[in-house]
């Protein structure tokens, strides 16, 4: 059996989470990945480790991934095989449901564990419960949660590149502009430790408190849906049912209630630090270290501590 | 111009859902039963189309139980002008809901059809672009903005590192990302009033759809919970746990 896997990109750069849908795949027979983009793009996808053939995807059409033609070339790349997959981020979940339909398949989104072939495990109801399911399709269409499997290294491969060409497809949309925020730190849904701010911050400029501490630990920086609408952060820094699904090594929240939602985006990870002046706070429900008081006190004593 | 709003009626986002002893799914039975948070932003959104004028009327549909009615008499009181209800027993999976809305997209001839970005009970975000797919339209998925002009929508999308822009052809798919809009509450008036607004009814199998389910529920069972950890009086004595026995840092 073999499977195809949508790698999807950003800023010029594979994404990592994409890297992760390579070892789900992996799980289930030999993997083909399908890359757009520039030439750079498809000599990368070449190297990652385990990828057999790398599909390159060139014609303009399909640079900057829009659904109606990609998820065109992508069922009928279909034809050739049993599994297709991509990371359940921003383009597998916009392009492989609208694949799935042209194909009259049921896909299977956010995958956190693979049983057999044709049966998976994906968290239903903000991840309150966890549904086997199995699909009775000829082929099988899924996105997988990175947080659930380990990202294939991104070098020691040397997989033949085959430039596919483009199939018909409606001409009904045009991609605009793009904005991309450029951070220097890491990346959210692949850091090892992530610090994370809640409506409790304050305000955008009160949100800086928790910088020093992001770079002393060499931690993501992530936010609840409440600092998120406050306009504190950027959307994209959002954890939770409805933004990034995390599992790092170590998440530390700070002025976060623990709302369902944005538990849902967090519990999995190995180590939970809450820091809430509300001894009641939800959050210490599930952190396996809490403190009880105002977090502006707090942070610069973490970072004062650390330096010891 | 029309606009369509599929709604679905699912349980309350402030409950904590609660798996069924024999594992076959979650307790729906005698919980409380809302709109969709998604979809409330997403009629929200058709309203403010049509108070703008740049829309005439505004239908919501639903695909599931008789009592999906007081769904959509919600979404009549937020300002949907009539709603259809198609009527069937099962729970039906995304592609058949898209199968049937296709089906309601070719009779009623919208322009533009605005989606939920998932529906928070299986959280499979798929219905719109699947129903994109099959009528072969645009999709502007995971929105934060529309503007719809000169036979155009433009939509700011939710992606993993920033935000995008796609110009689309109407008619066209357009699903709704939390801070699209901030839905309304309805007034008491016009709950009374949307008592009185037409809702047709249509039992689903004279559609003529193939509904199979082609997934199966082998088992829905509880997460391992996580338990509650210690509290601790310093900071310092936060670093030396997570130092020296989570040793995570
Ligand atoms: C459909 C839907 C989807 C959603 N998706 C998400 C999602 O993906 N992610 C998400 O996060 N939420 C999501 N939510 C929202 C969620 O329900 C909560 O509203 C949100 O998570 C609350 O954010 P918060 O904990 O920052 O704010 P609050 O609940 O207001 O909590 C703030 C906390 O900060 C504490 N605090 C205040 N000041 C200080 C201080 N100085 N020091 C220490 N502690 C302090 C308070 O005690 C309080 O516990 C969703 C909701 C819906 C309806
Ligand atoms: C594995 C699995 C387990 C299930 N378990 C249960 C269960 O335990 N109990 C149960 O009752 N059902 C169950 N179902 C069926 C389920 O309730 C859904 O109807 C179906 O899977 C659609 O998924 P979704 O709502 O997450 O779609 P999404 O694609 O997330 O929905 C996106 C948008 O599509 C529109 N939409 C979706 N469905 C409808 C609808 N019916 N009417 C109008 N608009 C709609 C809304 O605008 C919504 O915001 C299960 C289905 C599966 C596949």
């Amino acid at each position: 059996m073999t499977a195809l896997v949508l790698l999807d990109h950003e800023g010029g750069q594979i994404r990592k989470a994409a890297l992760s849908a390579v070892t789900a795949a992996a799980r289930l027979g030999d993997v083909h990945v399908l890359v757009t983009g520039d030439a750079a793009l498809a000599q990368a996808a070449s190297r990652i480790a385990g990828v057999s053939k790398v599909l390159h995807a060139a014609d303009a059409r399909y640079a900057h991934e829009l659904a109606e033609p990609l998820a065109a070339l992508v069922a009928s790349l279909a034809a050739s095989y049993d599994h297709v997959v991509a990371a359940a981020g921003a383009t597998g979940k916009n392009v492989l449901p609208r694949a799935a339909a042209l194909l009259d398949v049921q896909p299977i989104p956010d995958v956190v564990s693979i049983v057999d072939a044709q049966t998976f495990v994906r968290p239903i109801y903000a991840g309150n419960a966890l549904a086997t399911v199995r699909s009775a399709d000829a082929k099988k269409v899924l996105t997988v949660r990175s947080a659930s499997f380990d990202a294939a290294a991104a070098e020691g491969g040397s997989a033949p590149v085959e430039v596919v060409a483009a199939v018909e497809s409606p001409d009904v949309s045009r991609f605009e502009a793009v904005q991309l925020s450029d951070s220097a730190r890491p990346d959210l849904e692949s850091a090892r430790v992530v610090v994370s701010g809640g409506r409790g911050m304050g305000s955008e400029e009160k949100f800086h408190a928790l910088d020093p501490l992001a770079d002393a630990l060499g931690a993501a920086v992530g936010a609840s849906r409440a600092a998120v609408d406050s306009g504190f952060v950027p959307n994209e820094l959002q954890v939770g049912q409805t933004g990034k699904i995390v599992a790092p090594e170590l998440y530390m929240a700070f002025g976060i209630s623990g709302a369902i939602q944005h538990l849902a985006g967090m519990k999995d990870s190995r180590v939970i630090v809450a820091v809430n002046k509300d001894p009641e706070a939800p959050i210490f429900q599930v952190a396996d270290y809490g403190i009880v008081g105002d977090l502006f006190e707090v942070v610069p004593q973490l970072v004062e501590a650390l330096k010891k | 111009m029309k606009i369509l709003v599929p709604v679905k009626r699912v349980v309350d986002y402030n409950i904590k859902p609660r798996v069924k002893a024999d594992g076959s799914g979650v307790e729906t039975a005698g919980v409380k039963m809302s709109m969709n948070p998604f979809d409330e932003i997403a009629v929200e959104e058709a309203v403010r189309l049509r108070e703008k004028g740049a829309a005439s009327e505004v239908v919501v549909v639903s695909i599931g139980v008789q009592q999906a009615q007081d769904t959509l008499r919600t979404a009549m009181a937020m300002g949907a002008d009539r709603a259809i209800l198609v009527l069937t027993e099962e729970s039906p999976e995304p592609l058949a809901v898209a199968k049937v809305l296709k089906k309601l997209v070719e009779k009623e001839g919208p322009s533009l059809v605005v989606l939920g970005k998932q529906a928070i009970d299986d959280d499979m975000n798929a219905t719109g672009q699947m129903l994109a797919g099959l009528l072969g339209w645009g999709q502007g998925t995971f929105a934060s903005k529309v503007d719809v002009a000169d036979g155009r929508v433009l939509v700011s999308r939710e992606i993993d590192g920033g935000t995008e822009q796609v110009s689309l052809v109407l008619p066209a798919i357009v699903t709704a990302d939390l801070r699209l809009n901030e839905p309304r509450y309805a007034s008491l008036p016009n709950i009374m009033k949307a008592k009185k607004k037409p809702l047709e009814t249509i039992p689903a199998a004279d559609l003529g759809v193939d509904m199979a389910p082609r997934l199966t529920i082998v088992s829905v069972a509880e997460p391992t919970e996580r338990k509650a950890g210690i509290k601790l009086g310093s900071a310092t004595e936060l670093v030396e746990k997570l130092r020296n026995e989570a040793k995570v840092i």
